[in-house]
């Protein structure tokens, strides 16, 4: 690291110890009302309060649980019918079109349908999350497969592979990065599913937690849980760029 | 084409089928022609047009903030290594946050109306077009930034008659995926909490038990994120064709 380059990632950590400083000030000074910005302090207290008697952590265990559960539905369906669809040509001219027409769609207007369906239980939640991020790893994989190049095909052929090797050696390899990129996706879109649809139930975690401090005008516990929530959002991405880099190693090689 | 028709169409008879039979009696059942008809009335007597209206609105002044924003601050990120630096934990600490976890925070400053539904749309928007426009203006050919300071131009002239020019397309791109995002969040703030515009319509819809309602929503809804991203796109072909879409 050059002494530029150094001083540079000093001075970042400097711009947000300046940003959160001026966070202080301007509630403290009261230039804008404490119910809505609390100074960083009482923030950081609520934070930590809510860390000692451990309701943060009751409230992340159920938020990440039932996302989860759900993620993991849609993970083992969207690649399984996305390796279905994408393999084989006659199935993706019947279907892709509506998929293509799905798209768009956002993922929480299904939430009243469910709501419909399935009451404000945790069954609605479940299937809400599963629903929603299973449209990014469905398309991704389809998107994946369709691409693997033809040639690999013919190869397999001549080689007499069986239709698992196929599967397992060639498709899967060189879909990976399509489909790793999906599942990011999908995963993102449960945290959000996640979040809303506990605003709107009454199960136990992050999003209903901040949604009752804003209704109670208790913004230290909100900016508390906007905070918990960011975090969580910071280490599922670490824990995602991780994985994305260890399963797509063999590709920097080329 | 043809094919492409089948599994809509045959999904539809089959709905229309099971519903009309009353095989499956049930308040939440509804059929492709009750659903039609409730579309037909909402549309005629106003209400979807008017729910409609208040989703679009908020969606695009969201849009236009937040994607104003995205695109300030990329394109400086762009064009200074030392402000993309020093920004950048910032801009870290911020980013992981999900939109959807400041619809309290909005709710508490704002109130119900426009303005929430606007302020998590625009937050949601800075984002996409942050990292469009950084990364286009980072690939602004070396030569060209080469004449700027060969012609010593300030940065607001090197900006807008150097930058800007060549990265307008990548521009184009970071909006309309921005517009998709903000639709999204949009619909989304309603259905959540604010009490307007389509997402609250599909709510309603499903408390006051109108499923046919409800599912005319839910279509029109999904119409409107299709025309939204196929006429981005086909204005985008239209525009651009001079240049290199990526």
């Amino acid at each position: 690291m050059t002494a530029r380059a150094f001083l540079l990632n000093i001075g970042s950590i400097v711009v947000l110890l300046l940003f959160l400083a001026l966070w202080q000030f301007a509630s403290v000074s009261d230039l804008v009302s404490r119910v809505f910005l609390p100074p960083v302090t009482d923030a950081f207290d609520a934070l930590w309060r809510q860390v000692e008697d451990g309701s943060l952590l009751q409230a992340i265990l159920g938020t990440t649980g039932r996302m989860l559960v759900g993620f993991a539905f849609a993970v083992v369906v969207g690649c399984g019918f996305g390796l279905l669809i994408g393999l084989s040509p006659t199935v993706r001219a019947y279907i892709e079109p509506s998929l293509e027409f799905l798209r768009p769609l956002p993922a929480s207007a299904i939430i009243p349908v469910a709501i419909l369906m399935l009451g404000l239980t945790k069954t609605m939640i479940i299937f809400v999350i599963a629903f929603g991020s299973l449209w990014p790893i469905l398309l991704a994989t389809i998107q994946g497969v369709k691409s693997v190049e033809p040639r690999l095909f013919e190869m397999a052929r001549t080689m007499e592979l069986s239709s698992r090797e196929v599967i397992t050696s060639i498709v899967l390899p060189s879909a990976v990065p399509d489909i790793f990129a999906g599942v990011r996706l999908g995963l993102t879109v449960s945290l959000i599913l996640a979040v809303i649809t506990e605003m709107m139930s009454a199960e136990v975690g992050l999003g209903a937690n901040i949604l009752h401090a804003a209704r109670s005008f208790n913004s230290p516990d909100l900016f508390a849980g906007v905070i918990t929530l960011g975090l969580l959002g910071l280490v599922i991405n670490a824990i995602m760029e991780t994985a994305q880099r260890h399963l797509t190693r063999w590709q920097q090689d080329y | 084409m043809l094919r492409a028709l089948v599994l809509p169409v045959s999904l539809l008879l089959l709905w229309e089928f099971v519903g009309q039979s009353g095989l499956i009696q049930s308040d939440m059942m509804s059929y492709p022609s009750a659903v039609a008809a409730a579309g037909a009335g909402a549309l005629l007597d106003g209400s979807m047009l008017k729910a409609t209206q208040q989703t679009i609105v908020s969606a695009l002044i969201g849009l236009l903030i937040g994607g104003g924003i995205g695109i300030a601050l990329g394109a400086w990120f762009g064009m200074s290594d030392a402000a993309n630096r020093l920004g950048r934990v910032s801009v870290e600490a911020v980013r992981p946050i999900p939109s959807v976890a400041l619809i309290p925070l909005a709710m508490l400053v704002f109130g119900f109306g426009y303005g929430m539904t606007i302020a998590v749309v625009a937050f949601a928007c800075i984002w996409p077009a942050l990292i469009i426009t950084q990364t286009a203006v980072k690939q602004v050919p070396r030569e060209l930034l080469e004449v700027a300071r060969g012609l010593e131009l300030g940065w607001v002239r090197k900006l807008f008659t150097i930058v800007l020019p060549d990265v307008v397309p990548n521009l184009f791109t970071a909006l309309r995926l921005a517009a998709g995002v903000a639709l999204i969040v949009a619909v989304t703030v309603e259905i959540t909490a604010n009490p307007q515009g389509l997402g609250y319509a599909l709510i309603v819809a499903q408390e006051t038990l109108h499923p046919d309602r409800m599912f005319a929503y839910l279509i029109w809804v999904g119409l409107i994120g299709w025309l939204l991203n196929f006429g981005l796109l086909q204005a985008q072909r239209r525009l651009f064709t001079r240049w290199d879409i990526a």
